[in-house]
């Protein structure tokens, strides 16, 4: 084989290797929403009958409303805490040249190196101790914990490519901290705080470890699945595990054609 | 840095840096310290200042509890290896195969991280199980009757790569990344062969990128909890079971901090001396 022939079919084995995991990672959420459009009280292959009855019943419930509600204003809330820290971390972590830099680096890497159930318990002793009673509001510090520090290093990356003289270059001009910051700082590493806000919206939307050990009484979308898909089959547990894939997929999908919108604009204003 | 003269101290770095640190310090070196303490206190109490002993270290060695221990090292460098042969394709693929693609692709392998683990892993119930739909659709179509393979050692390990996968393919892309072309041509320029430019040049270069998501798959996996219920069926009983068993069946939650205080010293060490070895600032894309 000539090398041209053979490097054609190297990439051809490599793109059906990739298309391949692909659709292993995609097989369990398609199988998940084949369950959920069965009628029957048990889910068997082939479906023997379809129909949106438990789509209707889990959306009726008042339970699932409020589990929703817990999810949502828990990752919300680390959302907006988490980028406010985390821009400011991301400045700290690749902007600035100061003495301790390395060692801060190292600091923020090592919640996201650290088995996550380890550290919900950790933090369930903490609060124990502290006499804190545990309810969503000690889930929100618990991932608090965890996505801040990925989301500063999601910032971090975009801090990376910003060319610190822009600053320099408006200073001079006579501007004022604020105004550099608000007009200069803030709208070039937008990009990096909208996947910042993306990153930890999800995150905690999706927490599974840290929530179980933190919520107290109060319970979030995947505790609620993890609780009823341990003793048994019920059928809400595909249609609430498919909304959740599918509000995943929405939000992410809306977030990157933000990003994708902010990056055209800055690219006609030609800023950078 | 111009301006810094004129700004007040502490400089603008750490000032950024102070929020972060802070919580921090509540809320990861703090609760660290509590489990510390709490595994020298006498089992079954609820208070961090009882006499200090070290029974539930003495327990944890002459009870069976090192087998979920080794379980869980065992487990979780299975998994590393599997991702780490599954992943280097995909990886070099993104980087210097698929062009535009690569966005639409790597976007798909993102998108699961955002659903939780046990969500997908029930899909692979659902997927596996009796009258599922494999076991379902071979016996349908084909006549063809197995026992489902869930509730096994082999499942645990099966979850674990699924779930894990992304956390082994990001690292080692932005490690490929790395590479730059012209050294890649210039050996090829140079003689050398494909396996000795993977050798000597690919592999040396991206192994920042390489390490960084072995380190990461291994230690989330030795801390997975969900894959050994859901799909295992507790055919195995991870080290992070026995934890979540003395913390919550048991009520003994100083036996439950010495094990996760073991637990700790082995990931932490792992990570120290990992991360000690790199520049983030190389890894992470500054110019």
């Amino acid at each position: 084989m000539n090398p041209a022939r053979r490097r054609r079919a190297v990439h051809a084995l490599i793109t059906a290797w990739t298309l391949a995991v692909v659709v292993f990672i995609y097989l369990p959420g398609a199988t998940l929403a084949l369950a959920s459009l069965t009628s029957t009280r048990y889910f068997g292959f082939p479906i023997v009958k379809w129909g949106l009855d438990w789509w209707r019943k889990t959306f009726n419930s008042i339970e699932i409303h409020q589990l929703l509600e817990v999810s949502v204003k828990i990752a919300f809330i680390v959302m907006v805490v988490s980028v406010a820290i985390a821009f400011f971390g991301a400045l700290a972590f690749a902007r600035y040249d100061w003495r301790g830099r390395s060692i801060y680096q190292k600091l923020v890497l090592l919640p996201i190196f650290f088995p996550q159930s380890v550290l919900g318990l950790a933090l369930l002793l903490w609060f124990n101790t502290l006499g804190l009673d545990l309810s969503w509001k000690t889930a929100v510090f618990a991932h608090l914990i965890w996505v801040v520090p990925v989301a500063t290093l999601v910032i971090s990356i975009q801090v990376y490519s910003f060319d610190p003289t822009l600053e320099e270059a408006a200073f001079d001009l006579g501007a004022t901290r604020w105004q550099v910051l608000r007009e200069v700082t803030l709208p070039v590493l937008l990009p990096g705080i909208v996947s910042g806000c993306l990153f930890s919206f999800l995150l905690s939307w999706g927490n599974f470890p840290l929530s179980l050990f933190t919520t107290g009484a109060d319970s979030t979308v995947p505790e609620y699945l993890y609780a009823k898909m341990v003793v048994g089959y019920t059928p809400g547990v595909p249609v609430l595990g498919t909304v959740s894939t599918i509000g995943a997929v929405v939000i992410l999908l809306g977030g990157y054609g933000l990003i994708l919108m902010l990056r055209r604009s800055r690219d006609r204003r030609g800023t950078l | 840095m111009a301006r810094r003269g004129s700004w007040a101290i502490p400089g603008p770095g750490p000032r950024a840096a102070l929020p972060l640190v802070l919580l921090l310090l509540v809320g990861f070196a703090a609760p660290l310290l509590a489990i510390l303490d709490y595994s020298f206190m006498p089992p079954r109490t609820f208070s961090l200042t009882g006499e200090p002993t070290l029974e539930n270290y003495v327990t944890i060695f002459q009870s069976t509890s090192y087998l979920s221990f080794l379980w869980s090292l065992a487990l979780a460098t299975v998994t590393v290896a599997v991702l780490a042969l599954t992943c280097y394709p995909i990886s070099y693929g993104l980087v210097r195969v698929f062009g535009r693609w690569a966005t639409v692709l790597t976007l798909l392998f993102t998108i699961p991280l955002f659903v939780s683990e046990n969500v997908r892993l029930y899909g692979w119930v659902l997927f596996f199980i009796k009258n599922g739909v494999l076991l379902g659709a071979l016996k349908t179509y084909l006549g063809i009757e197995f026992d489902s393979w869930l509730f096994t050692s082999s499942a645990t390990v099966f979850g674990m790569i699924y779930v894990y996968l992304p956390f082994m393919l990001f690292p080692m892309t932005l490690g490929i990344a790395m590479v730059p072309n012209e050294t890649r041509d210039a050996a090829f320029d140079l003689g050398a062969s494909r396996w000795q430019v993977f050798r000597e040049v690919e592999l040396p270069l991206s192994m920042p990128g390489i390490v960084i998501g072995f380190l990461l798959t291994f230690v989330l996996a030795v801390g997975a909890i969900a894959e050994a219920k859901v799909l295992g069926g507790q055919a195995i009983i991870p080290v992070t079971h026995d934890i979540e068993i003395a913390f919550t069946y048991a009520q003994n939650w100083p036996l439950g901090a010495a094990l996760s205080v073991l637990l700790m010293l082995v990931v932490g060490a792992l990570v120290l001396l990992v991360l000690r070895r790199f520049d983030l600032d190389t890894i992470l894309g500054r110019r």
